[in-house]
C-alpha cells in the first residue's frame, strides 16, 4: 500500500503530470458548483450544444490571431443569445432547436477549420481533450478565468439560487432574472472553454453535471453540493489521471470514467453518514 | 370601448381610496389567441377578490400581468406607490435535485429573524418543519411554505393561484379561514384563483367572472343571479349556490341589492369595486 501511494506521487510530480493535475483539479473547482446551476436549471442539453458550437470557435480563434479560448468563450456566448432569440419565437421545442444549433455548429466548425488552409489542427485534441499537454500559459489562464467566475459566482451566489429555485418567485422579490440568466449563460461559456481543455468538446459538460450529480446524493443544502460537486470533480480527475498513466489510456476519457464510476459509487453510499460531513457547518443548528 | 379613452384623472382619484392595484382596459394574446380583452379590475386594501372562470379563461395571465410578471399588450396598470407583492404561484418550479431546507427556501429572498421565521411558520400552520427538505413537502405543505415566504416580505398585495388545488376539502376551510387571518394581520388586498366555486361564496369580498372578458362582478350572493355567471357555470350549480348564506358586515337589501361596507351608495371610486354591474352590453359579443 505505501509503495503504491509512493508511486503515485512520484507520477504527479512528473512535470507534464503536475500541468495536468493542477490544470485538471481547476477546471474541476469550478465545473462542479457550475455544474449544479447546470442540472438545477435543466440546463445539460444547452451546455452541450454550446461546447459543440466551441470548434467554430477555434476556427474564428485561427482566422482573426486571436486566442483560442477568446474565440470560443465568444462564439459560445454567441450561440447562447442565438439559441435565446430563436428559443423566443417559439417555432420548435427548446431541445429540438439545441439539437440543430449543437451539430450543425459542429459540422461548419469542421467545415471551417478544413477551410483555413495551410494550417494544421490536432482534432482529436479539439474533440476530446489533451489535459497532459496543457502548458504554463494555459495554467495561468486556467487558474485566472477560475478565480473570477468563481468570484462572480460566491458573489450573485443568492440571486441565483432564488432565480434558480423560482423564477416568477424571484421576480416578486425584485430581482432581474433575465440578467441573471445572462450573467450565468457567460460563467457556462468561460467554464466550458476552459473545460474543453481538459475532456474536449465532446465532453466537457459531463465535467459540470457528472461531478453534481454524484454530489446530489451526499447534500442536504445547495452549499454542500457544490462543494461535493467540486470535491468528486477533483478526485475525477486524480483517479483519471492516474489510471490513464498507468494503463496507458486516453486521459480525457479516463477522467470522465472515473467521474462516472464515482456517480454509481454514490449510488450505493450510506446517505446519511455523508451528509453530516458536507453539511455540519452549513445548515446550522436545525430549529425544530 | 370606451373604457379605453377614459380620463386619466379618474385614476388618480380611485388611487386615493386604498386601492392598491388597478387595470385599465388591459388586453392579451398568445400565438395570435387573444387571453384577455379590455379588462378593468381594481383591488382594494383589506378585501379578498376571487377570479373565476374555466381553465384557459385568462385567470393566471391576469394576476401574473397584476404582479408585473408580464407585459399587457394593451391597456394601463396602475400599482399604489411603493407595493409589495406576495405570490403564491400555483406550483414551484423547483428542481428535486436542489437539497434546500424549508429554512433556506424561506430565507432566500433575504435575511429574516429566526423568530419571525417561527411565527410565520406557526402562522400558516407549518411548524416544525423548518428543516424539512423542500423537495420532501406534501402538496399542500408546499403551498403553505410559499404562502410564508409571500407573507414574511409583509406584502401590501397578496396574489393566491388556485390555493385550494392539493387540499383536502376539510383542509380547504381551514386555509380559507387563514386567508381571513392574513387579510386581517397583515390589512392587505388578496387576489385569489379558484375554480372551486363553494371555497369562493366562503370568504369572498368580490368575485370577478372572467372569460378572456370580465363576465360580471360582485358580491358571491348577488352573482349568482347573474345571465352570464348562470351560462358560465350552469343554471344548477349557480342556484345550489344562491341558498349559501355567508356572514359578512355587510347588509343586503330586500331586492337583492348589496349595501357598500363603508360609505353610502354613489361614490365613484366606491362603486368600481362594491357594486355588482356590468360594464359591457350582453349580447354584443360572443364567448368562444
Amino acid at each position: 500500500m505505501g509503495t503504491t501511494i509512493s508511486t503515485a506521487l512520484m507520477v504527479m510530480i512528473e512535470d507534464f503530470m503536475l500541468r495536468a493535475l493542477l490544470g485538471g483539479l481547476g477546471v474541476a473547482g469550478v465545473a462542479g458548483p457550475l455544474g449544479c446551476f447546470v442540472i438545477w436549471r435543466h440546463m445539460v442539453y444547452f451546455g452541450a450544444a454550446l461546447a459543440h458550437s466551441a470548434l467554430l470557435g477555434v476556427a474564428l480563434g485561427l482566422a482573426t490571431g486571436l486566442p483560442a479560448d477568446l474565440g470560443i468563450a465568444v462564439l459560445c456566448l454567441l450561440m447562447a443569445l442565438g439559441f435565446l432569440a430563436l428559443d423566443q419565437s417559439r417555432l420548435v421545442a427548446s431541445d429540438t432547436l439545441l439539437g440543430i444549433l449543437a451539430h450543425a455548429s459542429l459540422a461548419l466548425g469542421l467545415l471551417a477549420l478544413a477551410l483555413l488552409e495551410g494550417l494544421r489542427v490536432d482534432l482529436m485534441s479539439y474533440l476530446f481533450g489533451d489535459i497532459l499537454a496543457l502548458n504554463l500559459t494555459d495554467l495561468v489562464v486556467i487558474y485566472g478565468l477560475m478565480t473570477v467566475v468563481m468570484g462572480i459566482l460566491l458573489a450573485y451566489w443568492r440571486p441565483l439560487l432564488s432565480a434558480t429555485v423560482d423564477e416568477d418567485l424571484a421576480r416578486v422579490e425584485g430581482l432581474n432574472t433575465r440578467w441573471l440568466k445572462l450573467l450565468f449563460t457567460i460563467l457556462m461559456a468561460a467554464v466550458i472553454a476552459i473545460g474543453m481543455k481538459v475532456v474536449g468538446i465532446l465532453m466537457v459538460i459531463s465535467l459540470l453535471i457528472i461531478p453534481a450529480a454524484t454530489a446530489r446524493r451526499l447534500a442536504s443544502s445547495p452549499e454542500g453540493m457544490a462543494l461535493a460537486a467540486a470535491l468528486s470533480g477533483g478526485l475525477s480527475v486524480v483517479l483519471g489521471l492516474l489510471g490513464s498513466y498507468w494503463w496507458d489510456l486516453p486521459s480525457g476519457a479516463a477522467i470522465v470514467a472515473a467521474a462516472a464510476a464515482l456517480f454509481l459509487l454514490s449510488l450505493g453510499l450510506p446517505v446519511r453518514a455523508v451528509r453530516e460531513i458536507f453539511n455540519s457547518s452549513k445548515s446550522g443548528t436545525a430549529l425544530r | 370601448m370606451d373604457k379605453q379613452t377614459r380620463p386619466h384623472d379618474r385614476l388618480a382619484q380611485v388611487c386615493d381610496q386604498g386601492v392598491l392595484v388597478t387595470a385599465e382596459g388591459v388586453t392579451m394574446s398568445y400565438a395570435g389567441r387573444q387571453i384577455l380583452s379590455g379588462v378593468d379590475l381594481a383591488v382594494n386594501r383589506g378585501e379578498i377578490v376571487t377570479l373565476i372562470g374555466l381553465n384557459g379563461s385568462g385567470k393566471s395571465t391576469l394576476a401574473r400581468i397584476l404582479l408585473g410578471l408580464l407585459q399587457p399588450e394593451a391597456g394601463r396598470i396602475w400599482r399604489a406607490g411603493g407595493l409589495r407583492h406576495g405570490y403564491v404561484p400555483q406550483s414551484l418550479s423547483i428542481d428535486p435535485a436542489m437539497p434546500m431546507t424549508v429554512r433556506r427556501f424561506l430565507t432566500l429572498g433575504g435575511k429574516v429573524a429566526d423568530e419571525m421565521l417561527i411565527t410565520t411558520l406557526a402562522e400558516v400552520g407549518l411548524s416544525g418543519r423548518l428543516a424539512a427538505q423542500v423537495a420532501e413537502l406534501s402538496g399542500g405543505e408546499l403551498h403553505r411554505a410559499m404562502l410564508a415566504r409571500a407573507l414574511l416580505r409583509r406584502p401590501d398585495f397578496l396574489v393566491l393561484d388556485e390555493p385550494m388545488s392539493g387540499v383536502d376539502v376539510s383542509g380547504q376551510g381551514q386555509l380559507y379561514q387563514l386567508i381571513a387571518t392574513i387579510r386581517d394581520t397583515y390589512n392587505c388586498g388578496v387576489l385569489l384563483i379558484s375554480h372551486d366555486l363553494h371555497v369562493v361564496m366562503a370568504a369572498t369580498d368580490r368575485v370577478v367572472c372572467l372569460n378572456h372578458h370580465i363576465c360580471c362582478t360582485g358580491r358571491p350572493d348577488a352573482i349568482v343571479g347573474d345571465p352570464e355567471f348562470r351560462a358560465l357555470f350552469g343554471a344548477a350549480v349557480a342556484d345550489q349556490l344562491a341558498l349559501y348564506r355567508h356572514h359578512h358586515d355587510h347588509a343586503h337589501e330586500t331586492d337583492g341589492g348589496v349595501v357598500p361596507l363603508n360609505g353610502g351608495h354613489g361614490g365613484p371610486e366606491r362603486g368600481l369595486a362594491d357594486e355588482h354591474g356590468h360594464d359591457h352590453q350582453h349580447g354584443a359579443h360572443g364567448h368562444d
